[in-house]
């Protein structure tokens, strides 16, 4: 059987290299990316293994900090990278999604999009102007505000309490929190935005003219139609907190220690890999760093394949 | 063929990218702690108007510099804590030091003014070590009898970073309270038992000045810069000193380099009745593998300094190193300091 394949009129050889050449570029960036991401996860692996060979998997749940003695633990690191985290999300995405549910709802048309366009202001604001305006005006603010409020008011009551006890610093893992949920806000914005918009105006309108008030509409037809792209945004929100370095770093108070207070210092992987890789003396300090680095890949990989089930149950619930 | 042709165009893209390297610097380079700084970056500046060499110095603390010079990525290293001549042999390094610096506690406490705190090595310690948890404790009324102590909670702070001045504050501790030398020790990097890090000196400052009742320690320089309230403390004589030139002078003047090795000398907790407790001499690490031509400009700068920069050092109320210790450097670079031909390349006439 002859060859069926279509008989290309006769081009210029040059051109038929060029596609070549073009097909071999793309190619090329594809493969190099792959390559690139198994050399970090392999240097990862490797420079953390010192560290896992020494402590095993104790390295993970020791709370110590020694450089003297050479001992380390990843706990603090953790605890703090998920604490800030936390609330950054419980405080980002009410605030994101009730923004873009004003901005598509309730808002004047003229005010459309100079919101939009500030929300995503903040989204070009580099991370370490957040850590320096933290430093120097938030944090004080909270100090002689907010935090001395909240340790008068919430202070005594017997479980609630001990997450705001202990001296107002102003630094700490609430401001950072604070910070970081700023931070996110816009990515979450954007994109639940964009996404409410693709809702079909027949739906909504449909929901509106049987008599269904504005909150109704949202929580029964817009939130569940867009869900896919809503938690699509809350989790590049979340990886942005859970890798956010210069911001946190400048707030956090830098305490390799866990305490229960949300007033108190402590520290996030990144933050610690900030602060003190340049300068870590000895094998096992630097693998620590590094074991602390591979630990936050592993949180990140873990959040991400956690979101994905997520939209997968949903969609299954929901038999789309 | 189609893997020939992805190697070409991948070959092909990273030329383009090379192409956009820069080309080699100019000037030298050096990293080390932020207790050097302020006068370092002076002396910089007066020696590039004089001689048109830019020096290139990053503050990212002692254990910074130990790595990047061990690491082979800048031209001179500075650090706080010296190396032992075991260390020093095993990076091929030579250490020299290049001034004395000095450390004192600063405090953020309403209605104290700066030098009416009174504190010592024991107090100290332990308030570091969170047993003593309120200004208006007794151990600290006891050093202050006259003084009016808020009852404000005590926010210890310390350096996150790998820091030399560290090392001192930390040794300083351990000298005076066996209770700190064995729950904590003394390094660039310790783990602290309560308290906040901050980044470099003026990080420690940066907090100190932001928190109520907070208790930090700097280098002397960056309470001059920063009109902090320092302490006075008292010393191994039980004299209470104000911390002052003259002050860090008679601490220096027991500093006899003659009798160790490659310079390895702590100088915390010195004797005599106006010295101040806690200083330290402050390093320059180089490489003896370098060619003489990478060497021999930063020895020219750093004698340039040695020589010249007594001035500065002086009005940042640093304690310049006296004649006899700069000829017994200028000894130890010759001896030790080869170029490739195995002959010394700083000769005493330069």
């Amino acid at each position: 059987m002859a060859d069926i394949a279509l008989d290309r009129p006769a081009e210029a050889p040059r051109a038929r290299a060029f596609d070549q050449i073009f097909q071999g570029a793309t190619w090329f960036s594809a493969i190099f990316i792959l390559a690139v991401l198994a050399a970090v996860i392999g240097s990862l692996v490797i420079g953390a293994l010192p560290a896992f060979m020494k402590f095993g998997w104790g390295f993970i749940t020791s709370d110590a900090w020694n450089p003297v003695k050479e001992e380390f633990g990843a706990w603090p690191a953790i605890y703090g990278t998920l604490v800030t985290s936390a609330i950054a999300m419980l405080i980002g995405i009410p605030f994101a999604l009730g923004i873009a549910i004003f901005i598509t709802e309730l808002c004047p048309p003229w005010l459309k999009r100079p919101i939009g366009t500030l929300v995503e202001l903040l989204a070009a604001i580099p991370s370490i102007i957040y850590g320096i305006w933290g430093l120097f005006v938030f944090a004080p603010f909270l100090q002689t505000t907010v935090q001395p409020f909240l340790i008068d008011t919430l202070g005594d009551i017997p479980i609630i309490g001990a997450l705001f006890a202990g001296p107002p610093l102003g630094i700490g893992m609430l401001t950072a929190g604070l910070i970081l949920s700023i931070m996110v806000l816009p990515f979450i914005t954007s994109v639940t935005r964009d996404v409410f918009e693709t809702v079909p105006t027949v739906l909504k309108e449909s929901a509106y003219g049987i008599g269904a008030t504005t909150w109704e509409v949202v929580w029964n037809i817009v939130l569940p139609t867009t869900r896919v792209g809503v938690i699509g945004g809350i989790m590049l929100g979340l990886g942005r907190a859970l890798g956010e370095t210069m911001a946190v770093t400048f707030v956090i108070g830098n305490a390799h220690r866990i305490n229960v207070s949300l007033l108190a210092p402590g520290t996030t992987i990144s933050a610690s890999l900030a602060n003190e890789f340049s300068e870590a003396v000895g094998d096992v300090y630097k693998a620590s760093l590094i074991g602390l680095g591979s630990v936050l890949f592993v949180i990140t990989f873990l959040v991400l394949a956690a979101a994905k089930y997520m939209l997968i149950r949903l969609q299954r619930q929901a038999g789309t | 063929m189609k893997g020939k042709t992805i190697l070409l165009a991948g070959a092909l893209t990273a030329a383009l990218g090379f192409s956009a390297l820069p080309a080699a610097a100019e000037g030298l380079s050096g990293a080390g702690g932020t207790a050097i700084y302020p006068v370092l970056s002076k002396w910089a500046a007066q020696y590039d108007t004089a001689n048109h060499i830019a020096v290139n110095y990053q503050a990212i603390g002692s254990g910074g510099g130990i790595a990047q010079i061990k690491a082979k990525t800048v031209d001179f290293a500075n650090s706080d804590k010296p190396l032992t001549p075991d260390e020093l042999a095993q990076a091929n390094l030579v250490q020299f030091p290049q001034v004395i610096i000095s450390i004192t506690p600063v405090v953020n406490l309403d209605g104290v003014k700066p030098g009416e705190l009174n504190l010592d090595g024991p107090t100290l310690a332990n308030i570091y070590l969170g047993k003593i948890t309120d200004w208006d404790a007794a151990e600290i009324k006891k050093l202050n009898p006259s003084a009016k102590l808020p009852h404000t909670k005590i926010s210890p702070v310390y350096r996150s970073d790998g820091s030399g001045t560290t090392f001192n504050f930390t040794n300083y501790l351990s000298k005076v309270s066996p209770e700190w030398k064995q729950k904590v020790g003394d390094d660039t990097s310790v783990s602290w038992p309560v308290g906040v890090g901050g980044k470099g000196n003026a990080g420690v400052a940066q907090y100190v000045n932001q928190i109520k009742g907070a208790i930090g320690y700097v280098e002397y320089a960056y309470v001059i810069e920063n009109k902090m309230t320092y302490t006075k403390m008292v010393n191994h004589a039980g004299k209470t000193i104000e911390p002052e030139m003259a002050a860090f002078q008679a601490a220096a003047s027991n500093a006899d380099f003659t009798k160790v090795k490659n310079f390895y000398l702590i100088l915390t907790d010195q004797p005599g009745d106006k010295s101040w407790p806690i200083t330290a001499a402050t390093y320059m690490l180089m490489r003896k593998d370098y060619p003489a031509a990478k060497n021999m400009p930063v020895l020219k700068f750093l004698d340039w300094c040695l020589k010249n920069g007594q001035k500065q050092a002086e009005a940042l109320a640093y304690v310049p190193l006296p004649d006899s210790v700069v000829k017994q450097i200028e000894q130890s670079w010759a001896t030790e300091l080869k170029g490739e031909d195995g002959k010394p390349i700083w000769t005493a006439s330069k």
